[in-house]
Formats: structure tokens, sequence, C-alpha cells
């Protein structure tokens, strides 16, 4: 079984999870750009943290066989912070780089004018540089956000199609279907979806345009929930072939339109023996 | 082998590189994905060269460059820098804990510039993080004679005898290369 985790921050994550993801099928993975729990107080961090998603964890998760790409942007809840919004203009560069397969996550978080300014803009820079656009829904006030969110996505020039609504639950998933847009929903042990709800929105909506994602960060979450909810599609009477449709195929789908995804890793690297350190090296 | 379209593409990039004007930039920013992984350290050095890339440009597209951005600019830098100008830009890649940059860091460019007491740590590293001993350039000459590289591969063998851990590949090889040559 082969996974693709279409969202989920292993910045805040252990090797023993990347062994474990690997054990359990993850072999490539989406990292957004996110809020880090502690408040940034300048564009300069964020910078760091881009630079991070563009090297340290890409080889990190190398290390254990995995792909890493990611998604860059100014996160919702900081979009409200005047001292961080400058670096919106620094994003134009890093959003040209490989490894780049979407703007994100944006999206709403407290529904404010300073959020409506960020999210527009943002699906404006996915646009102009070819990607799509990770939206995630809030988590406060649910449907009145995701109502916001396709309004702003429909004045947009991004298409629906380029853009995949996070966080959905069974309120929301039918009026995000019918915007068109990916469907992306997160599997947590306590919030968010669980597994067996997942399987329940996978029966009633069809495999088609779903993506499922573990969205693991530093708060209770579990970097095998995307496994968990392949056993229990496997259980509720779908096929191996659904089942990677979900986990992989419609990720690769979704992240494939930026054209910058490659899923061509070897093997995992050994340090000692082999020369995978020395590619290109010469 | 690259593609027909690839060929074309890097051939195109290649000219604009060599008109002198940043419109080359963004190619060397995009060779991955138009290259291929496995490519892209060969084109992005091509362009490097063609473009005649200073220790300016070099220093401003190592700091805004992804981790394989920064790699070739570390593998460009012999070709391009002939004197010790762009020392900060592998003192930066051998601070990091990504073997890619490491290795590349440590090719005849710091074979020929890095001070002695960074080399020595460098060479450590390498045994460290797995790094082959064999990448880095200039490792016999330099090497010969150094006993203080010596008392620290000696000390680092101690340590990890006194843990029960295996030594490192590479640190006997390299610990031999210190002694000098006897005379005959």
């Amino acid at each position: 079984m082969r996974i693709f985790d279409p969202h989920i921050h292993m910045t805040s994550r252990t090797t023993d999870d990347y062994r474990a993801m690997y054990d359990a099928g993850v072999r490539a993975l989406v990292e957004p750009s996110f809020w880090l729990g502690q408040p940034r107080t300048s564009p300069a961090t964020f910078l760091d943290h881009f630079d991070s998603l563009l090297g340290w964890e890409p080889f990190r998760a190398a290390q254990h066989g995995i792909t890493h790409h990611c998604a860059l942007a100014l996160n919702p809840k900081e979009a409200n912070d005047p001292r961080c919004v400058p670096v919106l203009d620094e994003l134009p560069r890093y959003l040209a780089k490989d490894g780049v397969v979407a703007v994100g996550e944006i999206g709403y978080d407290s529904l404010t004018p300073a959020e409506d300014t960020a999210l527009a803009a943002q699906l404006q820079l996915a646009a102009d540089h070819g990607l799509p656009a990770l939206v995630h829904t809030p988590h406060r006030d649910k449907l009145t956000g995701l109502r916001r969110t396709i309004d702003v996505v429909r004045e947009s020039v991004l298409p629906p199609d380029r853009v995949l609504l996070d966080h959905l639950n069974e309120t929301t998933v039918k009026e995000a279907a019918d915007s068109g847009a990916w469907l992306g929903f997160s599997v947590y042990p306590d919030t968010k979806m669980d597994e067996h709800r997942t399987v329940a929105i996978l029966k009633e909506y069809g495999t088609g345009r779903i993506l499922v994602n573990s969205a693991a960060d530093w708060g209770r979450s579990d970097p095998l929930r995307t496994r968990a909810v392949a056993d229990a599609m496997l259980v509720a009477g779908f096929t191996d072939d659904d089942v990677d449709q979900v986990l992989w195929r419609n990720p690769v789908a979704f992240y494939g339109l930026s054209g910058r995804l490659h899923l061509d890793l070897p093997t995992p690297p050994d340090l000692h023996e082999g020369n995978s350190v020395l590619r290109g090296g010469e | 082998m690259l593609t027909e379209p690839t060929r074309a593409w890097l051939d195109s990039a290649l000219g604009e590189a060599a008109t002198g004007t940043p419109a080359w930039e963004p190619y060397f920013v995009a060779a991955g994905r138009h290259c291929g992984p496995a490519h892209a350290d060969e084109a992005r050095t091509r362009l490097l060269r063609a473009a005649g890339a200073g220790p300016d440009t070099l220093a401003r597209l190592y700091h805004h460059g992804t981790a394989a951005e920064r790699r070739a600019v570390l593998l460009a830098l012999p070709a391009l820098v002939p004197g010790p100008e762009a020392l900060p830009l592998v003192e930066d890649a051998l601070r990091t804990h990504d073997t890619t940059l490491i290795a590349a860091a440590l090719g005849p460019y710091a074979a020929t510039h890095l001070p002695a007491h960074a080399w020595r740590h460098a060479l450590l590293k390498c045994l460290f993080t797995g790094v082959p001993v064999t990448a880095v350039a200039g490792l016999a000459e330099r090497a010969a004679g150094d006993t203080e590289l010596a008392r620290m591969l000696i000390d680092h063998a101690a340590e990890r005898t006194a843990a029960g851990r295996p030594l490192p590949d590479g640190l006997s090889r390299v610990l031999a290369l210190t002694t000098p040559a006897e005379e005959s």
C-alpha cells in the first residue's frame, strides 16, 4: 500500500514518526507552512521556516525514504498581525522554487478583513505562479467560513478545480463539493474527522475528488491516521484500487497541477555504504 | 541523458546566462523541475559558469536558494572564485547537517582555501554524519603530516571505543594519510 499524506507538518514531528510513517506505507507528503504555536514577530522568521521546508526537512524525509514537497504562504492566523503581513512581498521569489507544489495553507481563522485581503492576494499569487492552492476551513464558525471561502475563490482568477478545501466535515462537505473544489479531510485522534466518519463520507460522495490527510503537527495528532483510513476503507468494502485513488492518486493529481511534483525518490539512502550523497557532487 | 525538450530548455537558459543580464536567474531556480533532480546540479553549475557569476551573485543566489540551489553554488565555486571571498558560503554549508551540502562544500575550493582548523572539523563532521571521506577533495594532500588532525582522529577513536561503538568508516584511512611518508 502506498500513501501520500497531502497535509502534514513534519517540522513538528520526530524521526521516529518518519520511520513509522514509512513502515505504514507513506512514501510522499506535502508540508504546508503554518503557525508554529508561538506567534512570529517578523517576516524573517517566515523566511527561515520556508528555507527549512525547502532544505532541511526534505533532506530529513529522504533519509527515511519519503519524498517531501511543500506549500508556502502567510497563514490565516498571522495574516492579522501587521508585523507579519510584509512576508507577502517575499512570497513570489519562494513560489518560483522547485519543491513548492501549492500556495498554502491559506484560508480563514477568525474571518477578519485582514484575512479577506491575505486570502485574495494569495489566490492571485497561486494563479500567477501556476500553482494550486491548499485552503483550510476555519475551526470556529466553520460553515460561515466555508461559504466566505468559496465566495473569495469564485471572485479569484484561480479555477475551483485548482483549489483543495481542507478540514471539511459532515456539515461542510456538501457545499464544498458543489463548489467544484477538491475535498480534504483531516483525521485526528479527538477533533476534526475520524477514520470511520471519513469512510462514511467516502461512501456518500465517492472517491473521485477526496483527499485524506493527518494534518499532524505539534498538537494532539497522529501521522498514521492516513493508514487508519485506508484500513477502515478496506474493512468497509472499498477495493485496493479505491484506497490507492484516495491515498495516492488523488493527491498526486492535485499537487501534480503544479508541474513540479517529483516522486522518483530512490530507496532510503544508506549514508555509510551508498553513494547517494555524492549524486551530482563530482 | 537529457531528453530533447530538456536540452532545448537548457540551451536557451545557457544562452540567456551568456548575455550577462539577470534574466537567466529564474532558469537557475527552476532547473530541477525542467531537467529532473538527477541533472539539476549539472544544469545549474553550467548556468553559473555561463553567466560568469561572481562572488556577490553567488552569495545572493546561495542565501536565497533551496538546498539544491545552494549545492550548485558550492559545486561551482572552484571554477568561478579564484580567491577566498566565498569561504563564508562554505562555512555556512559546513554548519548544516545536510550531508549533500557538506559533501558539496568540501570540493576543491575548500581544499584550497579552508583554514586548517575549519578543515579538520569538517573532516571530523564527515565521519560523524556519514559523508564518505572520498567526497573530500585534496584529502591526501591536506592530511599529510597534519599531527593535530591525527590527534583529533585518535581522540575520536578512543571516544567511540570507550562507548563500545564501531569506528566510522574512513577514520583509519584518514589517520593513515596523516602519517608522513617514511624517508627512504
